[in-house]
Parts: C-alpha cells; structure tokens; sequence
C-alpha cells in the first residue's frame, strides 16, 4: 500500500462524527434514459474535504446538484444531518443556514455592488439590516475583499469575484459547503491561492466541504478523501484517503508523498476510463 | 496629414465627423440649388427652409406640440401596457403561447389599415390618435421585456431557490433587474415607431382645425405646393425622432451604464 494513502473500501468512515451528508443509493436517469449517474452510496462525515473527482460526464456535477436539493434523484436518498434534503425546486423551506453552494462560475447580480451581493442571502431571509451588515464585513474580511465592498463585480478580477461567491456562501454560517469546480475557470497560480486560502477556512471554520474538480492536482492538495467517478455512465469507481496531516504547505504540493499520491490517482483515473472506452464500443 | 490631438478622442469624433457629412450635404445642396437656379416649388434651399420655419412658427409649432404630445402619450401608454403584458407573458408559458401570436397579428397588421376604423370607432381625435401610434410602438416592449425577463443566469437562478427566494423577491431581485437591458432596448425601438405612428395616424385622421399636427401641415402644405414649409415641417419631424432616440440611448446609459456591458465596454 502507498504510504500516505489508504483506499477505502467502504464508504462509512472510522471517526466516529455524526454524517454530515448521507447518499443512500441515490440515482440520475433522465426521462429520455441517458444514465447520467449509477447509483451512488457515500458518507460524508462532518468536517470532513470531500472532493469529487472524474472526467467531464462523469455525473459529479450532477451528485453535487442531488446533494444540495439542486436535483431531484431518480431514485434513492439523500440526507443532511440525518434528514431527508429538501427539494428546493419551489420549495420554501430552505436549509440555507446549514448548507452553502458555490458554483463554476461567480454567478453574482452584475448590477449589484460586492456587498449587496454577499449581503443576498440574509436579504433573502429578512435578517435586519444592521445585524446583516456586520456579517457582510465578517465575510468579506474572511475572503481579503474588504475594501472592495462598494465596488461592482465588473471592476474585479476573476480570482476575485470566485473570493466575493465564496464570502456570499460563507456570510449564512452554513456547516457544509458544497462546491461545483469553483475555481476551474482562475489560472494556476490564483487557483493555488484561492486553494491554500480555502483550506485555512475550512480548518479555522470547522466547515465540511464536498469539492468537485477535475484537477488530479487540487484534490490531493485540498482533501482528507477523494471520490474517483467515471464516466458513461457516470459512476464512483475508487475511494481514497489522503492521509498527509494539514496545514498543507507548498512544500507538500513538490513533496514525493504528494507525487506518489498523485500518481495513484493517475493510475485510477487511466483505469476507469478504459473502462468506460470499453463499455462505449461494446 | 496629421490630425489634431483633440481628434482622436472618439467622445470627438462621434460629434464631429457626422457634423462635418452634414455640413458638406447642406452646402451642396445650396450649391446645387443656387448654381441650377431651382425653383422653391420643386427644391427649396436649406436657407430658404430655415427662413420658413422661422416665419410659419406659429403654425408649425403648435402641430409640433400636437404630434410631440401624440407621440409622448402613445409612448407612454405602449411602455405600460408593454410591460404589463410582458409580466402577464412570463408568469406561465400556456398565457404566452396562448397570446403570442396575437400579439404578432397586432404588429404585421399595416396601421395604416386600422387606423381608419379606430377613428370612426374612438370619438375624440387625440384619443384616436394615440391608440393608433401605441398600437405601432407597443410590440418591441413586449417582445424585448418578455425576452428579457426570461434572459436569467440559469446558476444565479439556483441559488435564489437554494435561498428560499418567493416568487415576488425573484422578481424585484433577479427579473427585473435582468431584464432592464432588454426593456431599454425595446423602448429605444418603440420611441421611434411611436413618432411613425403619430404622423401615420394624422395622415389618414386628416383632422384640420386647432388639433392639427406636422402631418397635417406636411399635407396643406403639398395641396398648396407651399414645398419649403414641407421641408420645414418634415425637419422638424426628423428632429423629434432624433431627440427622442437620444432622450432614450441617455436613459439606458444612466440606469445601466455602471454595469451593463453594451453601454461600456465600447469606450
């Protein structure tokens, strides 16, 4: 076995932490029968870095969705904190305040300064003003952006306006964040910051996070376990631990643990989409 | 030949070069009108033209009040209803589907055709009048504030419903403020066909007497082969045009201008 790495060969996990998020055989087919996702069964523990990795198609967009209430699954279950996850197509009955999403892109109001776009959320559900107003600056202090309240997404970089949706996610206080490729579009060395910078809020926070990318890279830097998913149809293949202790420096990301680690993942995502080239041409 | 430094500026440039096109068409035609010894019946001088329409102001400014009024309140009435009907269209696909195609026969129709029925059917002249030109400017809002308030980002729509957002919130906070880029370009377009209609509309109304716009002074004057007076009113109809397209390219610069991309990202 590769020494700081373990695979996991079930999906419930040893700490004994209450699941923050549980998917109980849960299952994407659309009317037309494309099979977006296979059944899937993961738990994810509270304050535990998921990432979800795989290849465009791969369904992890498509979990994440399932997992926020974003998507109805075809069949099986989803729970938060032991609960089923409210279906928030119409729905009125948000869990907002438990769970965050950020997306692939900023998605901010263009027409709405930094904070009126963090400040959202808690206008969304009447928080008073004053009390909403020393959240947004908590928030945007979190992210570095403070002095960039009254300035209009436009005027930011792209690395910045990812830090002004991270602090919108972050100004409900949720416990889970759930994360769809958020920093696939910023370049690398802003990716790298963004990343690190993460992480410190995610230790600092006690926040549980299920990240998906399709950088082999960012999720051996970022997680304490990574969910390998393949694709046509979109399936998780492999689970692995990445055990290396946090802080994670830069020094991890030239160490041979993280290239070793790396490689397995490599190997796994080489394997899986053989696989699938297979399962296509059958 | 180099330009001058204060040239290059394209603020400058947009002044001044359609200035100079329309300095050098003006000239020419006065050349020309002058070096052929042109009768005013047949072409007038631009001088000549000015000279008219600064002795029959009298009479051509109160018809351009008449028309301008017209226009305005046509304007007005088609931004409303427009809008109305946009939200009307969004609120579910069957009421669009179901009214769309109506709201189609009501633009391809020739105004020109129902005007006359209008006027028999509607008994005060300016009423008349000003459905008829709000009949023409009425499709662009529809057409523009229906696309635009479906226009949302797809994500930036989740995460309203992700927040509990109610339908009404999503609207003040998300659609509209979507759709305003679109609703400004529908009102540029309708501001114009407002103008058409008026004119349209007093053509076929003929209506003589105290309530008489430019295009009934356009008509007098043509039976009474007063040309010049024609060019001074038909100027003055082109003006209103032009004011208005600029009244309405200011508006959406001032409520977008700071965020939208059509109005800043060609400085």
């Amino acid at each position: 076995m590769t020494p700081g790495m373990a695979e996991a060969s079930v999906s419930t996990i040893a700490s004994g932490e209450m699941p923050a998020i549980e998917v109980l055989s849960a299952e994407k087919t659309y009317p037309d029968g494309t099979r977006a996702l296979l059944p899937v069964n993961l738990s994810v523990a509270k304050g535990e870095f998921v990432t979800l990795l795989g290849p465009s198609g791969c369904g992890k967009t498509t979990l994440l969705k399932m997992i926020a209430g974003l998507l109805p699954p075809s069949d099986g279950r989803l729970l938060l904190w032991r609960k089923p996850v409210a279906q928030r197509a119409g729905s009125t009955k948000p869990n907002a305040s438990q769970m965050a999403f950020v997306f692939q892109q900023p998605t901010l109001m263009p027409w709405a300064s930094v904070e009126t776009n963090v400040r959202l959320p808690l206008d969304l559900a009447h928080v008073p003003r004053v009390e909403a107003d020393a959240r947004v600056a908590e928030a945007l202090a979190l992210v570095g952006l403070s002095r960039f309240g009254k300035a209009l997404p436009r005027a930011l970089s792209g690395g910045m306006q990812m830090r002004v949706s991270i602090a919108r996610g972050l100004v409900t206080q949720p416990q889970v964040l759930l994360m769809d490729e958020p920093f696939g579009a910023l370049d690398e060395i802003t990716r790298h910051k963004l990343d690190a910078d993460l992480l410190a809020l995610w230790r600092e926070k006690g926040l549980t996070i299920v990240f998906v990318t399709h950088s082999i890279h960012e999720a051996v830097f970022l997680s304490t376990r990574v969910v390998m998913m393949a694709a046509r149809p979109g399936r998780v293949v492999e689970e692995f631990r990445i055990s290396e202790p946090y802080p994670r420096s830069a020094e991890f990301m030239v160490s041979p643990q993280f290239s070793r680690c790396a490689k397995t993942l490599q190997d796994s995502l080489l394997r899986a989409s053989q696989d699938s080239d297979e399962g296509s041409t059958a | 030949m180099s330009s001058a430094p204060w040239l290059r500026s394209a603020k400058v440039q947009r002044v001044v070069y359609p200035l100079i096109v329309g300095l050098i068409v003006i000239a020419g035609w006065q050349a020309l009108v002058v070096g052929f010894d042109l009768p005013p019946y047949l072409v007038p001088s631009p001088l000549m033209m000015m000279k008219t329409l600064i002795a029959d102001w009298p009479a051509l400014g109160s018809a351009l009040m008449v028309t301008v009024r017209i226009t305005l309140l046509a304007f007005a009435a088609a931004t409303v209803l427009g809008v109305l009907i946009s939200f009307l269209f969004v609120q579910s696909k069957a009421i669009e589907t179901a009214l769309f195609p109506y709201a189609v026969l009501l633009q391809v129709t020739p105004i020109v055709a129902v005007a006359p029925l209008i006027i028999i059917w509607v008994k005060n002249p300016t009423a008349s009048l000003v459905i008829c030109a709000a009949l023409v400017a009425l499709f662009p809002i529809i057409a523009n504030t229906t696309l635009g308030l479906r226009s949302i980002d797809p994500d930036l729509q989740s995460y309203f419903r992700l927040n509990g957002a109610t339908r009404w919130q999503q609207l003040l906070r998300l659609r509209i403020p979507s759709a305003l880029p679109y609703f400004f370009g529908g009102l540029r377009i309708s501001s114009g066909l407002a103008l058409i209609g008026a004119v349209v509309a007093e053509f076929v109304a003929g209506t003589g007497g105290s309530g008489a716009g430019l295009a009934y002074q356009i008509l007098q004057s043509g039976f009474q082969l007063n040309i010049p007076r024609m060019f001074a009113a038909l100027l003055l109809i082109s003006l209103t045009g032009v004011a208005l397209f600029a009244a309405m390219a200011w508006l959406s610069k001032w409520a977008l201008g700071s965020w939208h991309s059509s109005e800043t990202s060609h400085e």
